[in-house]
């Protein structure tokens, strides 16, 4: 019986022929991405009493969620890192402003076949270009730093194949909004996901990293897209050649396959309180919004931001609403800065922040008032992810956060397209 | 590790989250043992006022699904909680519940034959779990070896710990 691309590259990591779903396995990191919860990572790290990290060339750390340093509690735990970076030869180490640490993941370290692990739930983000990404816990990074292994259970594999052609107005974020809703918050957990077909294949590598980041709100441990020539192309324009992309078995076995026909599809939102409450926006039209954010791993890259301004250009935002813009890396907004979309982002009446998470995770930069609503681009909308727990979120689309900026709710965007 | 718990339930339904568990506004505490004073902070204080060490938690479908922040279940840990038991746990936060030697066991219908603050009884090798208000049992899923391994050293970092020292593990090849 032949292996999925998630066992493929387990087995190959573990060192075995094959591997088969429900084993349990000691498998060989290739890349271990860690936040500023690296922090956590380095309390367990010290407590094994080691001197030096199993390799530093493989271990990446990228200030993100809280920079600059909101609090004294963070800045130290930002200073503590610099030093153990610096003590530890650590030199993929990127400072505040660089950007989201799965969006520098994917300017510059993933490559097709790796298994990496990143101390961030949507480190699945990575198998949009090939790789076995999944997101661990702290104590579990501390073991990948001390031997560069982790144990990992092979997952069950589920197809989902997308067909048709991509309606005016529907993105990759929809679809994949649509597909929570449909296989549910957990109809993915523990296991890997891979997306085919020519409804994939067609979209932009930006496109399909959205497909993957916001694959883990069904719960998967992976979701892998297959790399194709644009994914091969990208990688070594960007990344680099050493790699060997990883392909399923033509008798691979899935324990599940979907089909979705993106032709029917029509511009989505998550409504409060879940990733899985799909809807269409124009269920929800018209529901008034306070604040509109564009921006974090999910769709802060230039693509979307192109999208966005696009839609704002020429115009404002409505009074009663704040619009705030996140470049998800140094790289998009210089990129942005030279395009002029930051310009039109200014003019409509945005606020920009510098790259990182921004108001994703409830912490600073735009938290959340009692009894307010926000339509942002993110990846999740729990009860109290932005602030108060008594504010609502809804996730959709650039198109559609910038439309609702425009309008002061819920627009469907395809009256400014 | 004991291996049969008891203790009190604070039962939880379907998807709870780990911002519903530790809200994200208290992401900057990362000093484990501190994590215990935010459990469910914002979102359900009734927890920290009411609840004991000892006490046991049964969940729905899902518990812990979002994000990979250990603090969700260090919180529990350090606040004395003696073990979780749910229909499913979301993968994440199942790693590090084991990781840091905190029980945790998939135990599918328990929803059903727990109220909240019944009393039960966990024995946590063969996976039984006892409500010792009715007298009803159900089997959780046996943890595999290894996982019980980690569990009784205490979690991963002492385990490893332990193979490192024993040369089990080699460090620096
Ligand atoms: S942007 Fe949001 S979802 Fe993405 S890594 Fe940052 S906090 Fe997490």
């Amino acid at each position: 019986m032949g292996m999925t691309i998630a066992e493929k590259i387990l087995a190959k990591k573990a060192g075995k022929d094959i591997v088969k779903p429900g084993e349990f396995i000691i498998a060989n990191v290739d890349l271990a991405m860690s936040h500023e919860n690296a922090d956590m990572v380095l309390k367990n790290f010290v407590k094994l009493g080691l001197e030096k990290v199993w390799d530093p060339e493989k271990i990446v750390i990228i200030f993100d969620h809280r920079i600059p340093a909101e609090t004294i509690k963070t800045a130290t735990t930002h200073k503590r890192l610099r030093e153990f970076v610096k003590k530890q030869g650590i030199k993929h180490f990127h400072d505040i402003g660089y950007g989201i640490c799965h969006q520098v993941l994917a300017e510059e370290y993933d490559k097709p076949g790796m298994l990496v692990v990143g101390t961030d739930s949507h480190t699945t983000t990575h198998g949009a270009l090939g790789a076995f990404a999944t997101g661990i816990g702290a104590t579990d990074m501390a073991m990948v730093w001390a031997t560069g292994k982790i144990w990992l259970r092979v997952p069950e594999t589920i197809k989902i194949v997308a067909k048709g052609k991509w309606p005016r107005g529907v993105y990759s974020k929809d679809f994949i909004i649509y597909t929570i809703g449909r296989l549910g918050v957990d109809g993915a957990n523990y296991k890997a996901v891979e997306f085919h077909g020519p409804a994939i294949e067609e979209l932009s590598i930006s496109s399909r990293l959205v497909i993957t980041n916001m694959s883990m709100e069904m719960g998967a441990k992976a979701a892998i897209i297959p790399p194709d020539n644009k994914t091969l192309e990208y990688v070594r324009k960007n990344i680099g050649t050493d790699f060997e992309p990883v392909y399923p078995d033509n008798d691979a076995e899935y324990e599940a396959v979907y089909e979705i026909d993106v032709s029917g599809l029509e511009p989505m939102v998550a409504a409060p309180h879940s990733p899985g409450n799909a809807k269409t926006v124009k269920e929800v039209e018209g529901t008034k919004i306070h604040q509109a954010f564009i921006g974090t791993c999910t769709n802060g890259r230039l693509e979307d931001l192109k999208v966005a301004a696009e839609i704002l250009e020429d115009r404002k935002i409505h009074p009663d609403v704040r619009l705030i813009v996140g470049p998800a890396s140094l790289r998009v907004l210089k990129e942005a800065l030279k395009l002029g979309l930051i310009d039109t982002f200014l003019d409509a009446g945005a606020v920009i922040i510098p790259p990182g998470c921004g108001p994703c995770l409830g912490k600073h930069q735009g938290v959340l008032a009692p009894g307010e609503v926000c339509i942002s681009t993110a990846n999740r909308n729990f009860k109290g992810r932005m602030g108060s727990p008594e504010a609502f979120i809804y996730l959709a689309s650039p198109a559609t956060v910038a439309a609702s900026a425009i309008e002061g709710k819920i627009t469907d965007p395809r009256k400014y397209l | 590790m004991e291996k049969i718990i008891r203790g009190r339930v604070w039962k939880f339904g379907d998807n709870i989250d780990t911002d519903f568990i530790f809200p994200g506004q208290f992401m900057h505490i990362t000093d484990p043992e501190e994590t215990k004073y935010y459990c469910f902070k914002t979102t359900y204080p009734e927890f920290l006022e009411k609840a004991k060490p000892g006490d046991i938690i049964v969940a729905g479908k899902n518990w812990g699904c979002g994000s990979s922040r250990e603090q969700a279940a260090a919180c529990l840990k350090y606040f004395g909680i003696g073990a979780i038991v749910a229909e499913s746990v979301a993968r994440i936060y199942f790693r590090n519940a084991i990781n840091l030697g905190l029980p945790i066991l998939i135990a599918p219908g328990v929803t059903k034959i727990v109220e909240q603050g019944d009393e039960l009884e966990i024995n946590l090798e063969t996976g039984e779990i006892k409500n010792l208000r009715t007298g009803q049992t159900i089997k959780a899923q046996p943890l595999p070896p290894f996982m019980m391994e980690i569990l009784k050293a205490g979690g991963l970092i002492p385990y490893l710990k332990k193979k490192i020292e024993s040369g089990e593990i080699k460090i620096g090849e």
